[in-house]
């Protein structure tokens, strides 16, 4: 059962979820705010690849890189617009502006689009298999793999070696603080928002790919993995986020071979049940970042 | 300085209570007299969905904890008081494969929604305590999670629920009044917990959860208990829901109608028994006038695409102004006292009797 087209195809999910829940904490680090609208920023990048792909001659890599750019307007938009202003105010004020945020993405690309899923083109090399010793495994996978190394490369060094980066994993821990050092706020906020989208957007291309088509709905499965990812991995700290989506990869892909046919459609029910009773023993995740409770004000 | 008439001890204790439900009655009253059937089923649905939602704000406004699974409370109770409720050949012919004992099994139709309400504290109950001990970011995605949770369960367990298919069959039994009068139970009920010691210990660990720890609040079990007692009312609103509506999928119990539910509280004013009211009453009215004209729109035939949604998104754009401009809601946490507005004629001194500011 551990072979290793497994090991492969597990390492590619743990990718793609790590990627998903790093956007998520991205922001979640600096404002605390659980963004339920993330979801929603990969759904517009999977219609900006439908739209591009489908009524313009744009070429591929094109529509890939407008479509994460998209995520990231997008982000950034929700952020200026909606976020900005409740920022200050409660948790609960900037949760359920998130929600509403996300209900109103949902139901515009609803109006101006439409309900039913649409198709989306994708270069053919996307589909293909190619086997390696006795592996076969989709092409796309090892994309996966290959494009989060270099992700996580590239955010690792900023994060570590430009200012901005400084400020942001400053802010991360005491954005009070940070803000007396000469930090604005709303740099280091826009900026987490700008990533989050890009990240979205990133995992899009990938997450769109599998089903080749996008429905106002796509957002919500991701979004949940995300959530389950970075909780068991621990919310305070980005490499608990890529922890946590290893580990939720790992885990789906166990129990979609263990789980007996009948009880397959529970699956994620299951997921849940095993991350609340975790939670229960290690209320702070598998990584235990700088605990804080400090929020923007 | 001015006094106005003094009301006798008890009317001023329950003033909020009072002052809500006149106007809720007479309304009613009024409905029943000269308007047309389809206003009073709108009506019955606003006492049903204020229901819901004063449940809501027994926990959430109290607590301050975002409660996701509530929406699933109000599907349990639907579900289970319909199990209960309706007749075995009925049951049999609705839900093919369910459980010979469930079939069998049939009280009338209050035993079973107050049995409903039950059965949703007895589930809140038993999973309630862990989801308590978990605060902020981490409680309010565990909660979502417990919501999906129960969402797939809905829609896979097809034994109980005829899984994702329309659960039929069941008897109307709320009529207005019935809503109206169960509305008013709660409003009271809720009323006076959100002022009961259980009630008081809850704002006070909503407040600042360390000095409440610190004066010797168990904060855990007293989220429990408001947790618990929220289920239960939200239960019964939901088997009341269930006689109503008389037909229902799961979907009725998810994301989006938790949205709404959001809405309606987060609108008017979390904080207190008022802003559920004047939230819920705004809200189902903007809805319904949203909705007349999306179906306007749609049968005029003047677009030629159909605007569904439209209604979400004004709700949507709403509910984020008024987070702007009153982050608190309409009400802003307090409550309407008798007499009303006294307290900005005379701020300081009568600071004890009245003020139940937040």
């Amino acid at each position: 059962m551990i072979d290793l087209e497994f090991m492969i195809n597990t390492v590619s999910l743990g990718s793609l979820y790590a990627l998903l829940s790093l956007g998520l904490v991205f922001v979640y680090g600096i404002l605390k705010l659980v963004n339920f609208a993330y979801g929603e920023y990969l759904m517009v990048a999977g219609y900006a690849m439908y739209v591009l792909g489908t009524f313009t001659g744009v070429p591929w890599y094109a529509t890939l890189v407008l479509a994460v750019l998209t995520a990231a307007l997008v982000s950034y938009l929700t952020e200026l617009v909606a976020f900005r202003p409740v920022r200050t105010k409660s948790l609960t004020a900037m949760l359920v502006t998130s929600f509403a945020v996300s209900v109103f993405l949902q139901n515009v690309v609803l109006i101006t689009i439409s309900s039913r899923s649409r198709a989306v083109r994708f270069p053919s090399f996307f589909s293909q298999t190619i086997t390696l010793g006795d592996a076969t495994v989709p092409l796309r996978n090892l994309m996966i793999i290959a494009i989060t190394i270099i992700l996580l490369t590239a955010l690792t060094l900023v994060m570590k070696k430009t200012v901005l980066g400084m400020a942001m994993r400053a802010a991360a821990d005491r954005f009070t603080t940070t803000r007396l050092m000469g930090v604005p706020a709303n740099l280091v906020i826009s900026a987490a928002f700008l990533i989050s989208g890009t990240l979205a957007g990133v995992v899009s291309i990938f997450w769109v790919s599998r089903s080749a088509s996008v429905d106002p709905l796509i957002g919500m499965a991701p979004l949940l993995i995300a959530f389950i990812a970075t909780v068991m991995g621990g919310m305070h700290s980005l490499v608990g986020a890529v922890i946590g989506g290893f580990v939720y990869g790992l885990l789906f892909n166990v129990l979609s071979i263990t789980l007996p046919a009948s009880l397959i459609s529970y699956r994620d029910a299951f997921m849940f049940v095993i991350v609340i009773l975790f939670l229960l023993f290690r209320p702070e995740g598998i990584w235990k970042g700088g605990y804080t409770e400090e929020r923007v004000g | 300085m001015r006094q106005g008439i003094q009301a006798p001890g008890w009317l001023a204790k329950r003033s909020t209570v009072w002052i809500l439900l006149v106007p809720m009655v007479a309304v009613a009253g009024l409905l029943q007299l000269f308007a047309s059937s389809l206003v009073v089923d709108i009506y019955t649905q606003f006492c049903v969905n204020l229901m819901i939602v004063l449940a809501l704000q027994a926990f959430m406004g109290n607590s301050g904890i975002l409660p996701f699974t509530h929406v699933g409370w109000m599907g349990i109770g639907a579900y289970a008081s319909g199990i209960l409720s309706m007749a075995p050949m009925v049951k049999s012919l609705g839900v093919p494969n369910m459980y010979p004992v469930l079939v069998a099994v049939q009280v009338p139709i209050p035993v079973a929604i107050v049995l409903g309400g039950v059965v949703a504290a007895l589930v809140a109950a038993l999973i309630g305590w862990p989801l308590m001990r978990l605060s902020n970011a981490v409680g309010v995605i565990t909660l979502f999670a417990t919501l999906i949770v129960m969402h797939v369960v809905m829609t896979q367990w097809d034994n109980v629920t005829n899984g994702p298919r329309t659960f039929f069959g069941l008897q109307k039994f709320t009529t207005l009044w019935i809503a109206v009068i169960g509305a008013a139970i709660v409003l009271y009920v809720v009323h006076w917990y959100r002022e009961s010691s259980p009630g008081l210990r809850l704002r006070a660990s909503r407040d600042d959860r360390y000095a409440a720890m610190a004066v010797g609040i168990n904060v855990v079990q007293v989220r429990y208990i408001g947790f618990v007692f929220s289920a239960l009312l939200a239960g019964m609103a939901g088997g009341l829901w269930a006689h109503l509506i008389t037909s229902f999928s799961p979907k009725a119990f998810y994301i989006l109608e938790m949205f709404v539910l959001l809405a309606m509280l987060v609108i008017g004013g979390q904080g207190s028994v008022s802003g559920a009211f004047l939230g819920t009453a705004i809200v189902t009215a903007a809805r319904q006038f949203l909705l007349q004209v999306e179906a306007g729109i749609n049968n005029s035939g003047a677009l030629t695409l159909e605007v569904f949604g439209l209604t979400d998104i004004v709700m949507a754009i709403f509910m984020v102004v008024v987070l702007i401009w009153r982050p608190n809601g309409i009400v802003g946490g307090r409550e309407f006292t008798w007499p009303l507005f006294r307290r900005r004629m005379k701020p300081a001194a009568d600071g004890a009797t009245g003020s139940q500011q937040t």
